[in-house]
């Protein structure tokens, strides 16, 4: 059984807040899928690699060519506030702290 | 215009001849729209450039060497369209405008095909069911209190009430077969790497295919035609030789070597659609083929691991969501971390975060070699289980799903349940393999899908197998609200 504690721990590793009610919710699901995939257990995998993409590619090299074909203003369409070539963010330092 | 009399060959001689212009195919298809699309609900958004592209396609002459020109298609919404908004169904990109096109798209525009518009789906193709989009509920085009399913159920829809001929879907664990098959359509999920992903919204990397949704199986052939091959700018794109993909189309599949699981027809398959499926075998028989029964032992297995790493993969990818450069950003927040805290839980909807956890757990410390080294493992056996059957024979088939559609709101709340869902078109994923969903009857009046799954870059082996099926029956001529 995983924990109220250990999902909001994950939580926190997510960048996700969630509610006291919420968390409970949480934690019945992913302990309900983990319970699923406990059985992975049962498979003997002694030896058997990890497959991590399935269809064999070697790295592939290429020449690193610089390329102008995007530009700073189209870049900026999607930047929620910002000023000239600046991305605007909130004050970093918290403003609950002295 | 009535889609569900033609196909793009028979539009593409009526367009070469002059007798149609793609500006009233297009006219049509938005008026189309217009008419069906509000008791379907597929797009979420329409290219209001659609009709002025379809005049340049015009002016400039149709191109008789090009199939796709001047034919209007729809494509899913987790794939950019430059200066067209793509929202992949989260509220994260509900204003986000690309400034590129994705590989795909440029393929299609260069093709001449007219982009109509945007096509609803679970939110970051996290679902089966299209009820995770963050916008609207997508009905199945047979019965619109039932799912079309998901993710890619806006394609699938769209292209079952006649809107298009044709869609692109993605497919991570089964999000162009299964509501292909829910909604009586054709479904092909390329080889992974056949087709780039580069302009596609990332969920699960190693995993993600993008392919189309058609009525006929040809129709598939011509479109996967445009938009398979290498790309730069997608490094596990291969550098294959791309084929004609109908060369084997109308070919006798006479000596055909298929397979039949018997964990396909197993515990929690519709007797119906098991019965549905033998059937099929039996025309395949009929037809010059060996049909014989194979153990791909380790299929119980490939629920759980893929939801580990696909939920891993999208726990990464899912990042880069942080409101800050793009997308949604929280209002009223105290402070940067709270930027992404807040940006994110309220950005995300409910199962693309029970993603994001389950995946930040599985990769994290302590738990890494339990759960995404053991799936990553499984993985491996699930492959070995295809290269065996495949050593000796040519196609594997079997049911799309385990049930006809259900019933939208029946299990949305029970991510479990509807995670089984995926159990028969998850292993294609896992190893990567080409497959396809063709309509194969009706069960209860719902559509069944026949899952046909070849070799790696075998990709016209199904086509020519799909083909021969759908010649022998009469499905197509079956359409939502009755016989056409």
């Amino acid at each position: 059984m995983i924990s109220k504690d250990s999902v909001a721990h994950v939580a926190e590793l997510s960048r996700l807040a969630f509610s006291d009610a919420e968390l409970d919710q949480f934690t019945n699901q992913l302990d309900d899928i983990l319970n699923m995939v406990d059985q992975l257990e049962t498979v003997d995998t002694t030896g058997v690699p990890a497959t991590t993409q399935s269809i064999h590619l070697q790295n592939v090299m290429r020449e690193d060519v610089a390329v102008n074909d995007t530009k700073t203003e189209d870049l900026f369409k999607n930047v929620p506030t910002s000023k000239g070539t600046l991305i605007q963010v909130p004050a970093i330092i918290d403003k609950e702290e002295d | 215009m009535d889609y569900f009399t033609t196909n793009i060959d028979a539009l593409h001689d009526q367009l070469v001849a002059g007798t149609i212009t793609s500006a009233d195919l297009t006219k049509d298809t938005l008026a189309k729209i217009a008419e069906i699309d509000p008791e379907i609900d597929a797009f979420l958004n329409l290219n209001d450039q659609a009709q002025a592209q379809a005049e340049a396609v015009d002016a400039a002459g149709i191109n008789k060497d090009q199939p796709l020109s001047g034919i209007p298609v729809a494509i899913k919404d987790n794939i950019v369209t430059k200066d067209l908004t793509t929202t992949a169904a989260s509220k994260m990109l509900e204003n986000f405008v690309p400034i590129y096109d994705a590989t795909v798209v440029e393929k299609l525009n260069a093709a001449g095909a007219i982009n109509v518009g945007k096509l609803n789906m679970d939110e970051f193709a996290m679902g089966s069911s299209t009820e995770n989009s963050a916008f609207k509920t997508t009905k199945n085009a047979w019965d619109h209190t039932k799912v079309p399913g998901g993710s890619s159920g806006g394609s699938a829809a769209a292209v079952a009430s006649g809107q298009v001929l044709a869609a692109l879907g993605t497919d991570t664990g089964g999000s162009i077969r299964q509501p292909a098959a829910f909604n009586g359509i054709v479904g092909f999920k390329p080889t992974y790497g056949r087709v780039s992903r580069w302009g596609l919204i990332a969920f699960g990397s190693s995993l993600d295919a993008i392919g189309t949704l058609t009525r006929s199986v040809k129709d598939s052939a011509r479109v996967l035609n445009v938009i398979a091959g290498h790309d730069e700018k997608d490094s596990t794109s291969a550098d294959f030789d791309v084929p004609d993909f109908t060369e084997k189309i109308g070919q006798s599949i006479k000596g055909m070597k298929i397979a039949l699981p018997e964990e396909y027809l197993g515990e929690g398959v519709d007797p119906q659609i098991v019965a549905a499926i033998q059937k099929a075998a039996d025309q395949f028989r009929a037809l010059g083929a060996t049909v014989d029964t194979v153990s791909l032992p380790h299929t119980k297995y490939a629920v759980p691991a893929y939801y580990i790493i696909a939920s891993s993969e999208a726990s990464s990818n899912l990042q880069r969501f942080d409101g800050i450069r793009y997308g949604f950003r929280a209002k009223d927040v105290k402070n940067l971390t709270d930027v992404y805290v807040r940006s994110r839980s309220e950005g995300f909807g409910p199962e693309v975060k029970r993603r994001i956890m389950l995946g930040t757990f599985s990769l994290s410390a302590g738990f890494y070699d339990a759960y995404f080294k053991k799936a990553a493992q499984v993985r491996t056996l699930i492959t070995e289980d295809f290269n065996k059957v495949f050593e000796n024979y040519d196609l594997v088939m079997g049911p799309t799903t385990p049930t006809t559609a259900f019933g939208i709101g029946e299990k949305v709340t029970d991510p479990l349940t509807m995670y089984m869902n995926d159990i028969l078109t998850i292993p294609v994923n896992l190893a990567g393999l080409p497959a396809a969903s063709i309509p194969a009857g009706f069960v209860d009046n719902m559509p069944v899908g026949l899952q046909l799954i070849a070799k790696h870059f075998d990709e016209s082996t199904i086509y020519q197998a799909a083909d021969a099926f759908e010649s022998q029956n009469d499905y197509l001529d079956l359409i939502p609200g009755g016989a056409r």
